[in-house]
């Protein structure tokens, strides 16, 4: 039988708010463990919790950016039990009324477009850490991560395949990056995806059993835990057995999941209104102020970029990747033609793009800048410098020799259009090569390649090439 | 020194005929000699009480003082003190030393009061007769052998006994105003979100609201002077405009619409209750008030939709002491959940445990829809009650408890009997209302009665004006304990 993967995707994005969600204490990762926990986080006997607008202000940014319903009323309910990270003996979270309902993310496998659904996203607060390396017979508690303010964004079971699932989960990660909501750093778990993975007969419309997948802090991880789970799940209904709904930890180590705990020992959780917070209320204006500052969306943006300057969908695309790499473009652009735009965008996405990767950096960090790199393209395109020259001048901008022009002079690199100048050198070739001449004339297409090397050489790369041919085919025709 | 109101001491004090120093000695001496009697007070720290009184001698000296400068106010001990053992009168809490203040404490700092030590209350405020402190019962000044009243049993009993002219409460069900009608004081309730809540060891969130305990009206407005007011650490606190509650003391009660609701005065009060509370209301009429008879359908669901609710909240609030950060911690266990299980076994008294399981069992799966949704639904008809009520009527008034105090052990053994001390009281609660509770008499044993006065939203200006026309026109007010002196 054939079977048919079913994989829908809960994301926790860690809000990059400089205080928590309900306290004023710090998020900054990596500080000694309880420095940044206050009496609220601690627990302390009669704190109470504050909400953090800022939290809120991104959970709006993300259900506008995903054409999503923004709920003008929402709830904060607290989910019950008992573990050492959590102070209060329950975490808030929203459970019936959640701020963000529904809403889409675009996705494209090998080519093909897809939509995947969400179906909601609700603000809730992190538990913090239990430490059990370094405490003999303890474990250690760090209360910094709690109350860190967490968008839970729930996926519809759209997805079909491990391939399709990355492609989402970049997917929303670039988006809360564009939209500046999480800095999507998966290494300190500002972005952490639970996979619900199932398979079913191909054909059918049943759901088939779920397990959920934790601990996938990578898009690798992500795919070949689901690549692991898909095949333990076919062997198992293949060979008689049943799916039992579980959740499962993905061990990278060995590439494999393996049982938590099932559904049998799951929690009543005992969710009710937390009575320390009243309901959320977004009003129509706050939602039209967080409208009228967001960002223009990637899509909307690569749309432009194709019809505003000719690029192709696949460059644009690489452009829009991320708000910096866009960014740098438009900055590149601006104000340019068709002709130079182009050439921006294939500088950026070629010899940039390989330099960045080469030293590991951003593109905000690029030693080039966008503004020198459009000095550049614009000597490459009045004619000033060639382009197989060009790559030279750029590697000496890398390398902190200045702008494109300096360069050029500096190194005398001007591209010789002078006719009365290349006729000469032309001539000195033709005299000093008969038997290339000869082959030519006789048919031997490769001899005049040779020619135009020898102009070339003459020059040291400066001759405007296209001029040096037109000038090498009419004196080699008389 | 000993029968000195609030408003008194503050003249002697302002006149600087006394001390704030001379004020708080005398009461810690009267504390000294009489807390074994009584056991209002789980903590007394002499230094620090008179560190604050020194200061406020100094303030009081450079003419800066307000009302309450120099007071000595004793502090129910559910309230967050930085420095001060805070207990709630619990085992789980006895080795707590708050690292913060409550707003209310903040604020009584700032107005000068002086903290003359943390009174005894029912654990965690969950009781009616202070009988569930893992401190020991509270003993009611005008017969040792009475409770009296909870959960705020230790601050009214320590008004009543002149060991401190005013007290902070809290009221979750009736824990200011049933302790004070039983201890013969009086004690106001404010409107839900008028006091802050920060700083105040939860109970139930959406009930919970502290208040001022005192002698008079005239003291109680002094002190919600004082404690009201807008903080932004409580998101269920209220920004209003900051009200000044002895605004309205001397008004005349000419005219004013007196609701008395039938199920106030229906079977279920004890004779003498409903004699004094009858008289209170021929008392409010010859004031000029206009009684107006009305009723409460829903109130009689207030019991049962109050111990659905209140215990599923504090199921959830009480889930944080579980032995790990602070408080008390079982000193032998296996593993981790066995930890948990003995630190709450063993730290939490009978009262609280039976609160968490009522609690946590109407939250569960399955159960949810059937009580606490039912409750929320039945809390809003009550709610509504009232406001029909109060488009009759400016007050509603009616017996504070149904009883005078009962005895030590009397209903111990028997919660639904205990619960049913507050039958009165409750509803007030789940409606947000401010209620507030002052003196109108004795029963034949000589126990003292209260008499309630309940008004709309914010009207605590106008409940105050009823109740000192009251007191300024009769004065059981101004009875004392026989016995009160070592």
């Amino acid at each position: 039988m054939k079977w048919e993967t079913v994989i829908g995707i809960e994301t926790h994005a860690q809000l990059s708010t400089r205080s928590k969600i309900f306290s004023g204490a710090s998020t900054a990762f990596g500080a000694p463990p309880n420095t940044q926990a206050c009496g609220v986080d601690v627990a302390l006997p009669g704190v109470l919790p504050v909400l953090n607008r800022g939290a809120v202000e991104r959970a709006i940014r993300f259900g506008l950016a995903v054409g999503a319903q923004v709920n003008r009323r929402s709830i904060f309910a607290r989910k019950n039990y008992f573990y050492p990270d959590l102070p209060k003996g329950y975490q808030i979270s929203q459970y019936e009324m959640p701020i963000v309902t529904g809403g889409t993310i675009a996705i494209e496998v090998n080519g093909s477009g897809k939509t995947v659904r969400l179906t909601r996203a609700h603000l809730e607060e992190d538990a913090g850490k239990s430490l059990h390396e370094d405490f003999h017979g303890a474990s250690g508690i760090d209360l910094n991560r709690a109350g860190t303010p967490l968008l839970e964004i729930v996926s519809e079971p759209d997805m079909r395949s491990a391939q399709e699932a990355v492609a989402y989960a970049r997917a929303l990660h670039a988006l809360v990056r564009w939209i500046e909501i999480c800095d999507g750093n998966m290494q300190e778990g500002s972005f952490r995806c639970d996979a619900n993975v199932s398979i079913r007969p191909q054909g059918s419309d049943q759901l088939g059993t779920r397990c959920e997948i934790k601990n996938l802090n990578s898009f690798r991880f992500l795919e070949r835990a689901i690549e692991y789970e898909v095949r333990r799940q076919t062997r198992i209904v293949e060979e008689g057995g049943r799916i039992v709904q579980e959740t499962r930890l993905y061990d990278p180590d060995r590439d494999e999941t393996r049982s938590l705990r099932t559904k049998e020992d799951a929690h009543d959780y005992r969710y009710f209104p937390d009575p320390d917070l009243l309901p959320l209320e977004v009003s129509e204006q706050w939602l039209a102020e967080v409208e009228a500052a967001l960002p223009e969306l990637p899509a909307a943006k690569r749309a432009r970029f194709v019809t505003g300057y000719g690029l192709t969908a696949y460059d644009a695309a690489l452009l829009t990747a991320g708000r910096e790499v866009a960014d740098y473009f438009e900055g590149a652009v601006a104000g340019a033609d068709a002709k130079t735009a182009k050439q921006c965008a294939n500088w950026i996405t070629g010899a940039l793009n390989a330099r960045l990767n080469e030293e590991n950096r951003d593109i905000a960090q690029s030693r080039i800048t966008s503004a020198q790199l459009r000095r550049l393209v614009d000597r490459i395109v009045d004619g000033t410098l060639s382009g197989k020259l060009a790559k030279d001048v750029f590697d000496a901008m890398w390398a902190g020799e200045g702008d494109a022009s300096a360069i050029i002079e500096k190194r005398g690199l001007k591209q010789i259009s002078d006719s009365g100048a290349l006729e000469a050198v032309v001539e000195q070739v033709i005299a000093a090569n008969p038997q290339q001449v000869a082959d030519y004339r006789g048919g031997k297409e490769k001899a005049f390649n040779s020619l135009v090397g020898q102009v070339m050489k003459a020059t040291r790369g400066k001759a405007n090439p296209q001029q040096v041919n037109e000038i090498l085919k009419r004196r080699l025709a008389s | 020194m000993r029968d000195h109101t609030i408003a008194g001491l503050s003249r002697e004090l302002a006149a600087r005929r006394i001390s704030s120093v001379e004020a708080a000695q005398h009461f810690l001496r009267r504390i000294k000699a009489l807390n074994d009697r009584y056991r209002c007070f789980i903590t007394v720290d002499e230094a620090k009480t008179l560190a604050q009184a020194q200061a406020a001698d100094r303030r009081l000296a450079s003419g800066r003082g307000g009302p309450l400068t120099g007071i000595p106010i004793a502090q129910k001990d559910i309230f967050c003190a930085q420095g001060w053992l805070t207990t709630c009168g619990s085992k789980m809490l006895a080795n707590f030393v708050s690292p913060y203040d409550a707003h209310v404490v903040e604020r009584l700092n700032a107005a000068g009061a002086v903290n003359i030590g943390k009174t005894n209350m029912d654990e965690f405020a969950m009781g009616s007769s202070n009988e569930t402190s893992h401190f020991g019962p509270v003993r009611n000044p005008w017969r040792v052998e009475r409770v009296p009243g909870g959960s705020s049993g230790g601050s009214a009993a320590a008004v009543a006994a002149r060991l401190a002219p005013g007290a902070i409460g809290t009221d979750t069900g009736g824990s200011i105003r049933q302790p004070a009608a039983l201890s013969g004081i009086s004690g106001l309730k404010p409107t839900y979100g008028v006091v802050s809540r920060y700083g105040m060891i939860a109970f139930a969130s959406s009930l919970d609201q502290a208040g001022p305990m005192a002698r008079s009206a005239e003291d109680l407005a002094l002190m919600l002077n004082v404690m009201a007011g807008h903080d932004p650490r409580d998101s269920t606190s209220l920004e209003r405009a900051p009200e000044n509650y002895t605004r309205d003391l001397d008004r005349p009660l000419s005219r004013l619409r007196v609701g008395l609701p039938r199920e106030f005065f229906a079977a279920g009060v004890a004779p003498d209750v409903a004699a004094a509370v009858d008289a209170a209301v021929n008392e409010l009429r010859r004031l000029g008030c206009e009684p107006v008879e009305l009723t409460l359908p829903n109130m009689g669901l207030s019991v049962p939709v109050y111990y659905v609710l209140a215990p599923a909240e504090a199921s959830s609030n009480l889930a944080r002491f579980d032995g790990v950060r602070y408080g008390y911690r079982a000193p032998d266990y296996a593993d981790l959940e066995d930890m948990y299980k003995k630190t709450r076994a063993q730290g939490f008294g009978e009262e609280v445990k039976r609160r968490i399981l009522i609690g946590t069992y109407v939250l569960s799966h399955g159960y949810y829809d059937a009580y606490y949704l039912r409750a929320q639904k039945v809390r809003r008809l009550i709610a509504r009650d009232f406001e029909a009520a109060f488009r009759k009527c400016d007050v509603i008034v009616g017996p504070t408890s149904p009883t005078t105090a009962f005895r030590l052990g009397e209903r111990a053994a028997d919660p639904v009997q205990m619960y049913l001390s507050d039958i009165y009281t409750i509803a007030v609660n789940l409606a947000g209302l401010p209620g507030l509770s002052i003196p109108c008499g004795f029963d034949g044993d000589g126990l003292p009665i209260g008499l309630q006065i309940i008004g709309n939203y914010f009207s605590e200006a106008r409940m105050l004006n009823v109740a000192h026309q009251y007191q300024v026109a009769t004065d059981w007010h101004e009875r004392v304990p026989p016995g009160i002196d070592a």
